[in-house]
C-alpha cells in the first residue's frame, strides 16, 4: 500500500471548478510528471494532497488513511509549492534547522551537500537570495526531507539553464539515494520528459490522460504533406490537432503508426511530450 | 553516445544501441566494465528505470554480463553478436527511408543502385 489514492476528488472555489471527479494514484519508487497549462488545477490537487485545502466530494488516502486530520499521513508529504513561506530574516541554515523539527528523517548533511553544490552561502538569509537561489535553498530541503511522497511544484522556478540542468541530474541522484515518489510539476515539458516514468495531464480540472511516458511517445506522431493527401489520411487515424500553411498541411496523428504504412507523399516525424500536451490542451 | 527525445525508437533502445556503438568502436571492450545505469541516467537526465531497461535488452541479448556486486561487463564475442545484430537490422533502420526518399523523388531502382555505388567507390 505504499501510494497516495484519490478517488473522485472535486472542489469549487466559487463558480469555477478547479477539480472535477479526479482519480488517480502516485506509488512510490517512481517519477511523475503532473502536466497542466496554467489553471488547470495543479496547484488546487496539491493543496488538497496536503490537506492545505479540503475537498468537496471524495477522498485523498495516504497508505490508506484519510490525510484530513491526520498527522502520521501529513509526515509522509512534502509539497514543495508555488510559494515561499519562510520569513525574509530567516538564514537558509535555520530552515535547514525547521524542517528537521517538522520531518524526523530530515538528512542534515544532504541538505547542506545539495546547497553546496548549487553554490548557495547557508548564512545568507531569504530576503538576500534571488529567485533561483530560493528555489535551490527550497530544493535543497525538499529534497532531504525523507518524506516517502515528495512534491515540486515548478521546481525549476527562475534557475538558469546550467542549475536547470544541475538539478534534473541531483534529482536522479536523489532518487537513486532516496527511492521515494516524486511529482513533478512545471511548465518546461521538454526537460524532464525523459525523467518522468508516468504522466498524468489536467485539464480544465479534469484528467485528461494518464499513460508511462514511454508508451504515451509511442503513439504521437505528425503526418505533414499536401492537404489533400493529409485529409484523406487522418479519415482512418485518431487527429488530435491540424496546422495549416499554404497548401501544406500537418496533423497530428494519436496512434502508433508503421511508418511503411504511410503513403509516400507523406512525410512522418515524431511528436515530442511538449508537443503532445499542447495539442491535446490547447483551445 | 546521444539520446534525441524525437527519435522515432524509444529512450530504452537508443541507450542499448548507444552502448552498442561503444561496443563496435572499441571504447567498450570485451570483458571491460560499462557505465552503470546511474551514471547513464545522470548524464542523459533520464529515469533510472528506462536505463536499466535499456541495459537489462543487452543481457538478455547475451551482450553485456552482470558481475555481481561489480557492475557490467561487455561479453566475449559480443562485437560478433552487435554486428549480426545490426546487419540483421539495416534492412529495415537504412535502406527502407532511403528507399522511401528515393521514390519520392521518382529515382529508379538502378539509379539509386547507381548512386549507392558511386557513394561506396568515393569512401
Amino acid at each position: 500500500m505504499n501510494k497516495i489514492e484519490l478517488k473522485g476528488v472535486s472542489k469549487t472555489f466559487g463558480q469555477v471548478e478547479a477539480s472535477k471527479n479526479v482519480s488517480l494514484t502516485f506509488e512510490q519508487g517512481k517519477i511523475y510528471g503532473l502536466l497542466g497549462r496554467n489553471g488547470a488545477g495543479k496547484s488546487t490537487l496539491l493543496n488538497m494532497i496536503t490537506s492545505r485545502v479540503f475537498p468537496d466530494a471524495g477522498e485523498i488516502l495516504v497508505e490508506g488513511e484519510s490525510v484530513i486530520e491526520c498527522d502520521r499521513a501529513m509526515g509522509k508529504i512534502y509539497l514543495m509549492g508555488e510559494a515561499n513561506y519562510y520569513p525574509e530574516g530567516m538564514r537558509i541554515r535555520k530552515a535547514f534547522e525547521c524542517a528537521a523539527m517538522f520531518y524526523p528523517n530530515f538528512d542534515l548533511a544532504n541538505a547542506n551537500m545539495l546547497a553546496e553544490r548549487f553554490g548557495l552561502n547557508t548564512k545568507k538569509k531569504f530576503k538576500e537570495l534571488s529567485t533561483g537561489m530560493t528555489t535551490m535553498a527550497r530544493l535543497s530541503i525538499a529534497l532531504s526531507t525523507g518524506a516517502p511522497y515528495i512534491f515540486l511544484d515548478e521546481p525549476v522556478l527562475g534557475l538558469d539553464a546550467v542549475h536547470r540542468d544541475l538539478f534534473y541530474r541531483l534529482l536522479v541522484e536523489q532518487f537513486e539515494r532516496h527511492p521515494a515518489c516524486y511529482v513533478i510539476s512545471t511548465h518546461l515539458i521538454e526537460e524532464v520528459a525523459g525523467l518522468i516514468e508516468e504522466v498524468y495531464i489536467i485539464s480544465k480540472g479534469e484528467l485528461l490522460l494518464h499513460e508511462s511516458t514511454e508508451r504515451l511517445l509511442a503513439r504521437g506522431y505528425t503526418v505533414t504533406g499536401s492537404s489533400e493527401a493529409v485529409d484523406t489520411f487522418i479519415e482512418d487515424h485518431p487527429c488530435i490537432g491540424q496546422d495549416q500553411l499554404g497548401g501544406m498541411k500537418s496533423a497530428y496523428i494519436m496512434e502508433a503508426l508503421e511508418i511503411s504504412q504511410v503513403p509516400e507523399t507523406l512525410t512522418v516525424s515524431k511528436l515530442n511530450l511538449q508537443q503532445l500536451f499542447v495539442q491535446l490542451t490547447k483551445e | 553516445m546521444k539520446i534525441n527525445f524525437e527519435d522515432e525508437r524509444p529512450i530504452f533502445l537508443q541507450i542499448a544501441e548507444g552502448i552498442e556503438d561503444g561496443i563496435l568502436v572499441g571504447a567498450y571492450e570485451e570483458e571491460g566494465q560499462v557505465p552503470s545505469t546511474t551514471e547513464i541516467s545522470m548524464t542523459y537526465k533520464i529515469n533510472p528505470a528506462t536505463a536499466l531497461k535499456g541495459i537489462s535488452r543487452l543481457v538478455e541479448e547475451g551482450i553485456l554480463y552482470k558481475r555481481r556486486g561489480l557492475g557490467m561487463f561487455v561479453s566475449t564475442g559480443a562485437i560478433a553478436v552487435v554486428r549480426a545484430k545490426r546487419k540483421a537490422a539495416f534492412s529495415k533502420q537504412y535502406v527502407a527511408p532511403l528507399t522511401r526518399e528515393a521514390r519520392r523523388l521518382g529515382l529508379t531502382s538502378g539509379e539509386t543502385v547507381e548512386l549507392i555505388e558511386r557513394s561506396f567507390r568515393d569512401e
